[in-house]
């Protein structure tokens, strides 16, 4: 297990997303204000509909009670914790867990053998 | 052993026998069924029978379902004609040498088309029009033929002459009588008719009588007529009309009427009681009846007379009105059209400038309406059938019917609570308003459930919209109160909000969520349909920045990067080009900009140029260099203003009566960044030729001698509408009043995603109501309005000036927060001389290896 740092949290503006490079590949980080407190979320950035990079752009908030990004190309909605399409729970993003330390924002990176 | 019936003939009407008959079956004893059909296919559906050469394929026809006579145990026995019938042994026998005995015995087998015995007639490449077969040989015989023939000007014959031309054929009609449609239609809509078919390239002759056809000079044929007139053809289609095809009956003595057809009585039972005849080989009252609606009570009359029930259905003659689309014009027909009924009255409306006929018939009383005749326009075909059916009372000036409704406030349109429980709305399937009432209270609340319900608007289609009326005004009977929240986190709906932010001076989105938000929800954040929604009412209101942290998160997508996105994640640059003016100059820019950035070209609907596939870090680059060149954002991506089209007008034209470009111009400036429920578009033609297309638009305006003539609500698109005429020759001050005070009403009161055509079409008073608002001030509200829109023009800022004056937000737009490299998943292709998004199997080609003809853009 090992941590990447990626930017500082004040670059990423509440309620909002941006794409980050990982290892070469690509994750949509998101930043969330909630009554607990802010969450960070990050989740594959490739959208498996549109086939493009493009989940960062999407628009955040809540559905069900569930935290979710809306693909900004055909709007599917994906749940930020899980990353399971709500329209299609066979499809399913890839997350990361993100650390925030002093304001620095990281994503752990699972060895390959217990991923 | 059950008792037997004999079906002979399956096509719709026998068809439809064996229906009504399995649904009864239930109620009462069942019967054992047999039906024997001529064709070899099984029941299918001869009304749409020229639907055929859409497919080519007869299973588009099908009538049957899967499984249909196995699952109700009946046997089908197809492509064997029955050759007689012994009543005294009740039995038949068929060409195959079957025989069959039968308790009961159905006559369904329909008519022949009648060719009349001109010399020549049986020549080759001659034919009818009636089953598949008959347009398999046709389709053949077209494919070596230039030119057909149809003789025939009825409704049968005009279909198909339609069917000819789109063979690619030069088509004719030849009809004996002096007009087409004879018998539907009279002579001011025959005429018009006439000219309508000819203008699609088809030559109509009326009062030809055909005396010989024999072999031609250039062509096959050559067909000579009384007036010494001859036509030259390579086929011929007979339409002249339809005998009953009672040769059976003849045989074995049942009674026939003079002229054909097999006498029946209210059960449909003929001279022997045994023996039913239905559809149109059969008589009653004198009469065929050659259409399908008659036919399917004929069948449910006979069925109910086979198993009795509780509920009597007889057969008492039928409605001959007829509504349907020929070569693509509308005719409609109506009871007594030809005013023949003893001291009726006519009225005539005839448009000659938009081709549109239409007569109405009242009793002498004028209390009612006997008949009518539509052409060019059936769309008051619905009212009238109800008015005609029903005996309603007409109202004082019979010809509002069919007058147009220029202010909206005429127009006969039929509010659905006149009609009476009885009245019958769908006559293909004989469903009446009761029916269609019962099914709305027991749950069916859309269309879809309703016609699946009750099986209205299944036919012809002829009665949908009444259908929808009746559905709608039981849903509000009903009290029904749709669920109008805009989602789960408000429980308001757009115009609702849209109050609520400006009244309570809200700001954000923040703001608005906290103290009107649903505070079940939790947590409440919002989600990609309020957001958006809330962003368009505070730009609209307080046109701030859009790009504002506050308000950033809010933004689709297209608005976040104020760009189209694309297929492939990239994004599309249309800088406004107001009025569709352009300097060369500028036309140079945008090609350099292009070729710089290697950009997809091309010029769009709206009258600009859209260059497409920029990479989110480019977008400010791109447009600092646009900028520059004295561009500004054209809104593409927003809920905004789009384009104001302009014809050229007055300026160059020699048929413009104002400058057209110029008030395009004048138009796009003002209201350019303006954000509404929708996109919005507009356009400006300099005469009544309306080369800018602005009746389709939402704000349409047309050059008149003394001013404009304004036009709103229009929409292209999904559902095209044309707009209404708002207000005549006004001037350039009036016309710009009423376009702040319109589009500030639609700003304030349409739902999220409604274009101005819906909203209006929704509107409670309609147009007139509208006009009320904005013309004449009924709710002195234009004052508000007009400041409300002085507030967003004078607030007026190109959003992509302000982005790339600012490096933190220029920052915004890399696409990696942690590194300077690009999206590496963005492949294009050279197609045309251009770049294109590629395919997926061409990007997996390209992370292979780098073959030459996919191109990866790397920065
Ligand atoms: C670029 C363009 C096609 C072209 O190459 O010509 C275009 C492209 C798109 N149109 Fe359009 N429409 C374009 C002219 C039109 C026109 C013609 C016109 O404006 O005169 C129409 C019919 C007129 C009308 O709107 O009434 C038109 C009716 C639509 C509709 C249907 C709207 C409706 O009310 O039925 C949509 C879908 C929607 O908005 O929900 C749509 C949606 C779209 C979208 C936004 C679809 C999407 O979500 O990706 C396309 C994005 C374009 C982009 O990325 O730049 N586009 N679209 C045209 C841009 C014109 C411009 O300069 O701004
Ligand atoms: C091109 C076209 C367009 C039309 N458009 C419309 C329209 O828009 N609206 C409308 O209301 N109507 C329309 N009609 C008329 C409508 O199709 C007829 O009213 C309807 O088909 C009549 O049905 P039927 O079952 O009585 O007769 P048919 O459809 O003629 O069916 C009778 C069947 O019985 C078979 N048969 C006959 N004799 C025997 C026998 N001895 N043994 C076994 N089988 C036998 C025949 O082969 C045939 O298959 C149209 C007709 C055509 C041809
Ligand atoms: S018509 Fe359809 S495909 Fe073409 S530009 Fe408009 S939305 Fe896109
Ligand atoms: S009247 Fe033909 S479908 Fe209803």
């Amino acid at each position: 297990m090992s941590y990447e740092f990626i930017c500082s949290t004040t670059n990423i503006i509440i309620n909002s997303g941006r794409a980050a490079l990982v290892e070469g590949q690509q994750v949509a980080i998101f930043r969330l204000q909630t009554p607990q407190g802010d969450k960070y979320f990050a989740l594959q950035n490739y959208c498996p509909f549109a086939k493009a990079n493009v989940i960062s752009r999407g628009i955040v908030g809540s559905l069900n009670n569930k935290l979710v990004v809306a693909s900004p190309i055909y709007k599917q909605h994906f749940c930020l914790e899980t990353g399971v399409c709500l329209e299609d729970e066979a499809v399913m993003l890839k997350t990361w867990q993100v650390l925030i330390r002093d304001n620095n924002l990281q994503v752990i990176i699972a060895d390959q053998k217990t991923a | 052993m059950k008792p037997k019936v004999v079906v002979v003939g399956n096509g719709p009407i026998g068809h439809k026998f064996l229906e009504c008959l399995l649904e009864l079956q239930g109620q009462s004893e069942s019967y054992q069924i047999i039906v024997f059909g001529e064709e070899p296919l099984a029941a299918y559906d001869r009304v749409h029978l020229t639907q055929w050469f859409e497919t080519r394929d007869a299973a588009g026809l099908n009538m049957v379902p899967v499984n249909f006579y196995a699952d109700h145990q009946i046997e089908c026995i197809s492509g064997d004609k029955v050759t007689s019938i012994d009543r005294d042994n009740k039995t038949v026998t068929s060409t195959s040498g079957r025989i069959e005995s039968y308790d009961k015995l159905v006559l369904a087998t329909g008519s022949y088309p009648f060719v009349p015995p001109i010399p020549g007639h049986d020549r080759k490449n001659t034919f009818v029009y009636r089953t598949i077969e008959d347009l398999e040989a046709i389709t053949t015989a077209a494919a070596d033929a230039k030119v057909g023939v149809v003789v025939g000007g009825g409704l049968l014959g005009l279909e198909a002459a339609k069917a000819l031309h789109d063979l690619n054929l030069t088509t004719h009609v030849v009809e004996f009588a002096p007009r087409l449609m004879a018998v539907q239609i009279d002579d001011g809509g025959g005429n018009l008719l006439r000219e309508k078919i000819e203008a699609l390239g088809v030559s109509v002759h009326t009062g030809k009588n055909t005396q010989d056809i024999g072999n031609g000079e250039s062509r096959a044929h050559k067909m000579c007529f009384a007036d010494e007139t001859e036509l030259e053809t390579d086929l011929i289609v007979f339409s002249a009309g339809i005998r009953p095809r009672d040769e059976l009956a003849r045989a074995c003595d049942l009674r026939v009427g003079e002229k054909g057809g097999i006498v029946i009585n209210n059960n449909c039972q003929t001279s022997d009681h045994d023996i039913y005849a239905i559809g149109e080989v059969a008589l009653w009252g004198g009469r065929i009846y050659g259409l399908i609606a008659p036919g399917n009570t004929m069948a449910r009359a006979a069925a109910h007379d086979l198993m009795p029930t509780d509920t009597k259905s007889e057969f008492d003659g039928a409605d001959m009105s007829t509504k349907l689309k020929l070569m693509g014009v509308d005719v409609a027909s109506v009871g007594d059209a030809h005013a023949d009924t003893e001291g009726a009255l006519s009225y005539t409306y005839v448009n000659e400038v938009e081709q549109v006929y239409k007569k109405i018939v009242v009793s002498h009383d004028k209390k009612h309406l006997l008949g009518a005749v539509l052409v060019g326009d059936a769309e008051d075909y619905g009212t009238l059938l109800q008015f005609s059916l029903n005996k309603i009372a007409l109202p004082e000036n019979p010809e509002i019917l069919i007058l147009p409704a220029f202010d909206g406030t005429a127009g006969g349109g039929l509010g659905v609570d006149m009609l009476p429980d009885a009245a019958q709305i769908c006559s293909c399937n004989n469903v009446n308003k009761a029916n269609l009432v019962e099914a709305v209270q027991g749950g069916c609340w859309t269309l879809g459930q309703l016609k699946s319900e009750t099986n209205a608007a299944t036919g012809c289609g002829g009665c949908t919209a009444l259908v929808t009326k009746v559905l709608n005004a039981e849903l509000e009977n009903l009290g029904m109160e749709v669920n109008t929240d805009i989602c789960e986190h408000f429980s308001y709906t757009r115009q609702d909000l849209y109050s609520l932010i400006r009244v309570n001076k809200i700001q954000s989105f923040d703001e608005l969520i906290t103290k009107y938000g649903n505070q079940e929800v939790i947590p409440n954040l919002g989600c990609d349909i309020c957001k958006p929604t809330v962003a368009s009412i505070l730009a609209s209101t307080w046109n701030d920045y859009i790009l504002e942290d506050k308000h950033r998160g809010l933004q689709d997508s297209n608005d976040h990067y104020l760009a189209n996105i694309q297929k492939n994640g990239t994004y599309s640059i249309v800088p406004r080009i107001p009025g569709g003016e352009i300097t060369p100059d500028k036309l140079i820019v945008l090609g350099e900009v292009a070729k710089r950035y290697d950009l997809y070209t091309k010029i769009t609907g709206g009258q600009r140029i859209d260059l497409f596939g920029a990479r989110s870090e480019q977008l400010p680059v791109i447009w600092k260099e646009l900028i520059d060149a004295g561009f500004e954002s054209g809104h593409a991506y927003g809920k905004a203003l789009r384009t104001v089209k302009s014809c050229v007008g007055s300026t160059w034209c020699r048929f413009g009566v104002q400058d057209s470009v110029g008030e395009a111009i004048h138009i796009e400036q003002r209201y350019r960044g303006l954000r509404s429920p929708h996109k919005l578009k507009m356009a400006v033609s300099g005469c009544a030729r309306e080369c800018a297309e602005a009746q389709s638009k939402d704000v349409g305006v047309i050059a008149v001698e003394n001013g404009w003539n304004l036009y709103v609500g229009g929409n292209g698109g999904m559902k095209p509408r044309h707009a209404d005429l708002f207000a005549s020759e006004i001037n350039t001050e009036t016309l710009i009043k009423y376009i702040d005070r319109f589009l500030m009403f639609y700003v304030r009161t349409a739902d999220r995603l409604q274009r101005t055509s819906v909203w209006i079409d929704n509107m409670e008073g309609g147009l007139d109501y509208l006009k009320q608002i904005v013309i004449e001030d009924k709710l002195g509200i234009c004052n508000e309005l007009e400041k409300e829109m002085a507030h967003v023009i004078n607030t007026y800022q190109c959003e992509w000036k302000t982005t790339v004056e600012d490096p933190e937000k220029v920052k915004r737009f890399s696409h990696f927060v942690n590194s300077n490299d690009i999206d590496r998943n963005v492949v294009f292709v050279k197609e045309r001389g251009q770049i294109r998004p590629a395919t997926e199997d061409e990007r997996a080609q390209c992370q292979e290896q780098q073959s030459n003809k996919v191109i990866a853009i790397a920065g």
